[in-house]
């Protein structure tokens, strides 16, 4: 088999990363946070989104979104398992936040905890009964439990039904960082740090032994199984890593938004974070913020073009699926799943 | 709490009858497709959207009812409701084409995996919505009434409305044509052959892109008509009906076993009663959950829907 050698983005920067030694590393990687920490200043350039406030767009949906993507890769991308309620675990958090913030006394920081730990525990509670399922199967129940998660919020009077929970409070400042509505900086350096922070989770683990568990599951979940991996086990604990990361971004989006309603939830959410995670290379955590990045910056940017953007959303899902399946930014070769053709007994 | 279900439990059976019939034609553009590809066919209730705009179009464009004309009687009434019929169908079935060729046909060569297969498949859906959103500019069409919508008989005092009966008799043959299209021609061996092992299909000289093709053109016509039905019962489409009938519709297709024809037949009709049933007993707005909750209890202990093959070992 001929194996064509051309260049590409992922191997370039990842040989840039190979050959740097430690203190290169750190410099490569100090600049590139630097770099990200002033994009909101870049509000002038052509990045900037007519209509919408450029500061706000990159905390939602560009910030929370790659937080998201992160969450929801570790579940699709590291152990394949497909998740159509990603959403659930989103909104789990984001409630948490509403009801805590206006019912007791307690901030954002001290909620978020309890956010990540109710995301986490409905993780195990779904994961539990359903992860026995696999592939087309799983995907439908955890879209029912989406859409279930949603449908309880909707009809019930605790949480104020279709009329959402507002007054939600915002995020004490930190020191001298002040959370304002009106510019958003102090948020998105906020949401920065977390999906830094989830960056090295994943990253950390994935050379560990879950890592490896995930990725011999992801591969081929019988062979894992009879090689001695217990993979219910890990299978839950990639859902619910996932879910907590999910619970995050749900509880810094509550509070960023200070009003949150049932229809923030829907399923369209989970297909836009699974949109995100194929679209910009399933597996590759740094595909999967390009792609997170693109998708929640596109819809933002032509909205000069208003009413069709949704339409060149889709078209551009199709083309750009068409032409590069794995996504902008594949994981290596060798990373990749060994396509076993199915053959039904 | 009950006394709801069971005051009225023979008008709820003929609704959910009726309803039900609505999902096993749309169930069965899902199962089809799973059949042979073994991939959630993501875009089928968009086409079962652009099948309902089929129906209105036939009866208020070309026959030019209105919402205030006088319903069509004898003969011309069964000439305009079989011509919306074959419109319906006709619509969906070339929008279940173009959606295979557009979304499917490529990455299916390339035989990539499935995940990329699905997001194209989600992406076609969203421009299909969006191109309907932005012709009926996000409003609802309501559809002229063709039929009128009579009593005919009573029975166990419950109204049997002559479009409910409509449906229920002429969803049944559809289907009942269907099931004999699948089972006896030449072209039905040959899809349920690549669905049962494709590669083995193919050394038997089976064409698979034209098995594929016709897969998702029978799949768009039942789906069509099943939007040809909606629209007699309901009298009204919108650009984002599509998502509720199509989740529910899948339901039906995953509760009576993906991939398995008679069991589409079950699984539609069984949900559709659940639905009407628990929407009378729990409030409309616990329909939805009753019927996920049921379909999760379904598939941890009868994983393979109530019809089906072991599907839920199949690898993702």
């Amino acid at each position: 088999m001929k194996i064509r050698n051309y260049w590409n983005l992922r191997d370039w920067g990842a040989g840039i990363w190979e050959r740097a030694n430690r203190p290169k590393r750190v410099a490569i990687a100090l600049t590139s946070i630097f770099l990200v920490g002033l994009l909101p200043f870049a509000g002038a350039s052509f990045l900037a989104t007519p209509i919408a406030a450029y500061d706000a767009v990159l905390v939602y949906p560009v910030g929370v979104f790659v937080l998201m993507a992160l969450g929801l890769n570790i579940v699709v991308g590291k152990s394949g398992m497909l998740d159509l309620g990603y959403v659930a675990f989103f909104a789990i958090g984001a409630y948490t936040m509403a009801l805590m913030g206006t019912h007791t006394g307690l901030n954002t920081w001290e909620i978020m905890p309890f956010g990540i730990a109710f995301a986490m525990l409905a993780g195990v509670l779904l994961g539990l009964p359903t992860l026995r399922l696999r592939g087309d199967y799983l995907a439908i129940v955890t879209l029912g439990f989406g859409e279930i998660v949603r449908l309880v919020v909707l009809n019930s009077t605790w949480s104020k039904g279709p009329n959402g929970i507002a007054n939600i409070p915002m995020p004490p400042n930190i020191g001298p960082l002040k959370f304002k509505l009106e510019d958003q900086k102090v948020f998105f350096w906020v949401v920065v740090t977390m999906i830094l922070l989830t960056i090295w989770m994943i990253r950390r683990l994935s050379v560990r032994r879950p890592g490896r568990a995930w990725e011999a599951i992801r591969q081929d979940e019988d062979a894992a199984e009879l090689m001695g991996v217990p993979t219910l086990k890990y299978k839950i604990w990639s859902f619910t890593l996932g879910a907590a990361v999910g619970g995050a971004a749900g509880v810094l989006y509550a509070s960023k938004n200070l009003f949150i309603a049932p229809e923030m939830f829907t399923l369209n959410v989970s297909i836009l974070i699974l949109s995100c995670v194929v679209f910009g290379g399933i597996g590759n955590i740094w595909g999967v913020v390009v792609g997170a990045t693109i998708l929640g910056y596109l819809p933002d940017r032509i909205r000069f073009i208003s009413d069709a953007r949704l339409l060149v959303f889709g078209t551009v899902l199709v083309v750009v699926m068409n032409f590069r399946p794995d996504g902008l930014l594949p994981r290596k070769k060798r990373e990749k799943a060994i396509v076993k053709k199915e053959v039904n007994a | 709490m009950f006394a709801v279900l069971i005051d009225q439990f023979w008008s709820l059976t003929i609704a959910g009858i009726a309803l039900g019939f609505i999902y096993v034609l749309i169930s069965l553009g899902y199962t089809m497709v799973y059949g042979v590809l073994r991939m959630i066919n993501f875009a089928n209730s968009e086409i079962f959207m652009w099948g309902t705009f089929g129906t209105v179009i036939t009866s208020r464009d070309i026959f030019h009812y209105t919402q205030t004309s006088e319903p069509a009687k004898g003969f011309k009434l069964i000439f305009v409701l079989l011509c919306s019929l074959l419109m319906s169908m006709a619509v969906a079935g070339l929008t279940a084409v173009f959606v295979e060729f557009v979304a499917y046909r490529r990455l299916r060569m390339k035989g990539t995996n499935r995940l990329a297969t699905l997001i194209s498949a989600i992406g076609i859906s969203i421009a299909l919505q969006e191109v309907m959103r932005l012709l009926t500019s996000s409003r609802p069409v309501g559809s002229p009434r063709v039929l009128e919508k009579i009593i005919l008989t009573e029975m166990w005092g419950a109204n049997v409305r002559l479009d409910t009966v409509i449906t229920i008799i002429a969803a049944a043959i559809i289907f009942f044509i269907l099931e004999r299209f699948i089972k006896l021609s030449r072209m039905g061996k040959a899809i349920r052959a690549v669905s049962q092992n494709e590669d083995a299909a193919k050394l038997m000289g089976v064409n698979l892109n034209r098995v594929i093709t016709t897969t998702f053109l029978v799949g768009g016509l039942a789906t069509g008509a099943a939007g040809f039905f909606y629209i007699t019962v309901f009298e009204y489409t919108k650009f984002n009906i599509g998502f509720t009938m199509g989740m529910a519709a899948f339901t039906a297709a995953v509760l009576g076993g993906i991939g398995n024809i008679r069991g589409a037949f079950f699984g539609g009709l069984t949900l559709g009663l659940l639905e009407v049933y628990a929407s009378a007993v729990l409030g409309t707005q616990w329909k939805a959950v009753t019927v996920f909750i049921v379909l999760v209890l379904v598939l941890l202990f009868k994983p393979n829907g109530l019809f089906g093959e072991a599907v839920q070992t199949t690898r993702a």
